[in-house]
């Protein structure tokens, strides 16, 4: 399996595509899909305008690029930190489960760590769709009353003297963690540093490491 | 309502399995419903609090059981058929009833990305003034309503202070009903970790939550 940044020790997964019958979901999707087209309630081209959407348009590359930003520019990080939504905007990244955002600094004494116990509530605009892990039973039942041993199984061991700090997602605020600048990044241009941000540091269940 | 999608705190629910080079849809089929659900949500019968609330109806064992976009899928069917825009013998058939008429979709494609950008901000102007102040000490309410609430088990009747203030918000407790938006201030609420779990919490750490004024109590 290829190197992926945010899980170097991450278990794998495979699916073995082709040879089965369709699911039992696949079956029932085409079905609805084709009663709501049929009865003229959805637009098939909407549909597929929709997936392109998550699967082009938002994704954790808009928030690196939020958070490589603050890291080079002190009066972006202050606008960020003092108005996220605004700040986000300014590079082009709004809208649906991001219309209230709120940027969390972690520092050598805090580290911020985001979940949602009710359900799965993520910043789409600036990270796309959350991951499974995030949507899952183990991931929203733990992290707020163990965040710990959660971030041990993502690699990240916290000594005592760091408050952690788990924020749940409960209303419509929607979070971003900016990590902290790892050492020995000091030559990197804003494009690099955006190369290594991911998707789990802003979620706050990684830290970001040099090159 | 005290359902098992009010998860936090639960013990022995599953084990934490982190995927590599995880894709956004696993399977054409979730891609599929997840358009599906913003493009039939376009007409305005429902709102989003009206749609998480029906995630929380889902039968326990349903819920635990099934995946993320299975419990879309069961949703998006049930919330659909519950305000008319199909019956559950179409669904069940899989075709239209005999002489319904065809309408126009809401959703265009040409109108995806703008809509999507705009999104759907739950910020209101309201008369009512703030009852608290960043750095007031506040305890939660205990209550326990069988209808939607965004205020968890585990910080029901619990001391925290007033982080900082978002403006009035929609309230989902109200909304989900469809009993009117009554939007209210919404606070960030921190909390000890030890107040919320005990001592075998450590000291240092604490749980910020968001919650409108109607759950909190001046302590």
């Amino acid at each position: 399996m290829s190197a992926d940044p945010d899980h170097p020790h991450a278990h794998g997964h495979n699916h073995d595509h082709g040879q089965e019958p369709p699911s039992s979901a696949t079956l029932r999707v085409k079905a609805l899909e084709s009663l709501l087209v049929e009865k003229g309630l959805v637009d098939p081209a909407a549909l597929d305008t929709i997936i392109d959407y998550y699967e082009t348009k938002v994704g954790p590359r808009n928030g690196a690029r939020v958070v490589a930003r603050a890291w080079t520019d002190p009066a972006y990080k202050a606008r960020l930190l003092a108005d996220a939504t605004a700040a986000i905007a300014e590079l082009g990244y709004a809208g649906f489960q991001g219309e209230h955002m709120v940027a969390v600094e972690n520092t050598p004494a805090i580290h911020n760590m985001i979940v949602c116990t009710l359900c799965s509530c993520y910043p789409w605009p600036i990270l796309g769709l959350p991951p499974n892990w995030y949507k899952s039973a183990a991931y929203r039942s733990r992290t707020i009353i163990e965040p710990r041993a959660v971030l041990a199984e993502f690699g990240l061991d916290l000594p005592d003297s760091i408050e952690v700090r788990v924020w749940d997602s409960t209303a419509e605020v929607r979070y971003l963690v900016v990590p902290e600048r790892p050492d020995g990044t000091e030559n990197l241009s804003e494009g690099q540093l955006a190369g290594l941000v991911t998707r789990d540091a802003m979620v706050g269940t990684a830290r970001v490491r040099a090159p | 309502m005290n359902g098992v999608h009010d998860m936090g705190g639960v013990h022995g629910l599953a084990p934490l399995v982190i995927e590599r080079n995880e894709p956004v849809f696993h399977e054409p089929w979730e891609g599929r419903l997840w358009a599906l659900v913003t493009a039939v949500s376009a007409w305005g019968r429902w709102n989003l609090d009206a749609l998480r609330a029906q995630h929380e109806v889902i039968p326990a064992a349903d819920y635990l059981r099934a995946s993320y976009h299975e419990r879309w899928l069961i949703a998006l069917t049930e919330i659909a058929v519950s305000h008319g825009l199909v019956t559950r013998e179409e669904v069940e058939s899989g075709r239209p009833a005999p002489g319904s008429p065809k309408v126009v979709p809401p959703l265009q494609a040409s109108m995806v990305i703008e809509l999507r950008r705009r999104g759907s901000p739950k910020t209101r102007t309201v008369e009512r003034p703030c009852r608290f102040n960043p750095g007031d000490v506040v305890r939660t309410r205990n209550i326990h309503p069988k209808t939607h609430t965004r205020l968890p088990r585990y910080a029901r009747d619990k001391q925290g202070v007033i982080l900082s203030l978002h403006g009035a918000h929609v309230f989902p407790y109200s909304n989900a009903q469809f009993q009117g938006e009554n939007p209210q201030p919404l606070y960030t609420v921190r909390f000890e970790a030890r107040v919320l779990w005990g001592d075998a919490a450590n000291p240092r750490d604490t749980v910020c939550l968001d919650l409108w004024e109607d759950y909190l109590e001046p302590a």
